[in-house]
């Protein structure tokens, strides 16, 4: 556990550290996400405590943006004046991007099946 | 001398505690409503935590900044969660070797067209440029959008609020919206909703199946990078920049 936590940490780190040396306009986290699915690659597979705490970790994977929603309160004052535009804009693309995108993939494994 | 209820108070809400143990507290008791209720997609767990939370902080006068010191520890916790998502990506390598090709393919569709429907909507209705410009990254992972925002000239924490209301919206609609097109397979349905709605769309997956999840936590993923990658590059075509 503490050493899987370890293990996500210093990957992260080196993330972080990566993406300032090379000055990328990624953050952290994610080339840190990539370079441990590199290295998982490498040693195919994930021990145990690393599975558990990773389970772990994203089975509350929504607790950790509730800090950022609570963020709202400081914002009333303009979603106020512009809640109609942001309200359609929010909900619209959310639904078209979540139609499209699933669209565009079922259409992409079906083309890919007669194919072969 | 026992110290009055006031001073109690004039303490707790002078530390980091209080935030923290508040939005442990608050979240679970969103989940076990949300559970109770057969993980029902309208009662999502984030929108009830943070109504209550809000109204909480509102009724006691409490500004963001003062709750934000606690729950900063909760919020770093987004980092290592994103470095982990990395495993159940890793128990999905055999799915996504075969479907290299229509995995890229909607990924580039759908990152374009979840900044391009917000952009478009949002002008068309007149919102103001500051809106636009942090509603422009809101399908991507809270990190990534702050980020993109402050580059473009957007207000970072409105994006960070954006952000999480995308997310909600789609793990409340996602189910919805597939189910009317028809869309059934996990990988695809996971997949979608990763793609607009990030990690609470994620979360919301992983909760319908593991594989869903995981694809879910691919397309978070994949769009951070490629939006984040793409953006400026877009931005610089059309002149903007």
């Amino acid at each position: 556990m503490l050493g899987a936590i370890t293990l996500l940490l210093v990957y992260q780190l080196l993330g972080e550290v990566i993406v300032l040396v090379l000055a990328l306009p990624v953050p952290g986290p994610v080339v840190g996400m990539l370079l441990l699915f590199a290295s998982l690659a490498l040693r195919r597979g994930a021990e145990a405590p690393l599975r558990d705490t990773a389970n772990g970790l994203l089975s509350h994977l929504s607790l950790l943006f509730v800090p950022a929603g609570v963020g709202v309160m400081a914002h009333f004052g303009r979603l106020g004046d512009e809640w109609l535009p942001i309200a359609v804009a929010l909900v619209g693309s959310t639904v078209i991007t979540i139609a499209v995108t699933a669209l565009v993939m079922r259409a992409l494994l079906r083309i890919r099946k007669d194919e072969t | 001398m026992t110290p009055k209820l006031a001073d109690i108070w004039v303490y707790l809400s002078a530390t980091p505690l209080l935030g923290l143990t508040m939005t442990l507290l608050v979240y679970q008791g969103a989940y076990w409503i949300y559970a109770r209720a057969g993980h029902h997609p309208l009662l999502n767990p984030v929108a009830l935590a943070v109504a209550v939370l809000v109204a909480l902080l509102a009724a006691t006068g409490t500004p963001y900044a003062t709750y934000f010191d606690g729950a900063q520890f909760v919020h770093f916790l987004l980092g290592p969660a994103t470095v982990a998502l990395a495993v159940p990506l890793y128990a999905q390598l055999g799915k996504l070797r075969t479907s290299l090709m229509p995995l890229a393919g909607a990924l580039l569709v759908g990152a374009a067209v979840a900044v391009a429907s917000a952009v478009g909507i949002a002008w068309l209705l007149g919102a103001s440029r500051t809106t636009i410009l942090s509603i422009a990254p809101k399908s991507v992972t809270t990190p990534i959008a702050m980020g993109i925002s402050e580059k473009l000239g957007g207000l970072p924490s409105l994006t960070a609020v954006l952000v999480v209301s995308t997310g909600i919206l789609g793990a409340v609609l996602g189910k919805y919206v597939l189910d009317a097109l028809g869309v059934r397979g996990h990988s695809v349905r996971g997949f979608a909703v990763g793609i607009a709605a990030h990690g609470i769309g994620t979360a919301r997956a992983f909760q319908v199946s593991e594989e869903a999840g995981a694809f879910a936590g691919l397309a978070m993923g994949l769009n951070g990078l490629v939006t984040a990658l793409l953006f400026p590059l877009a931005l610089w075509l059309l002149g903007l920049r």
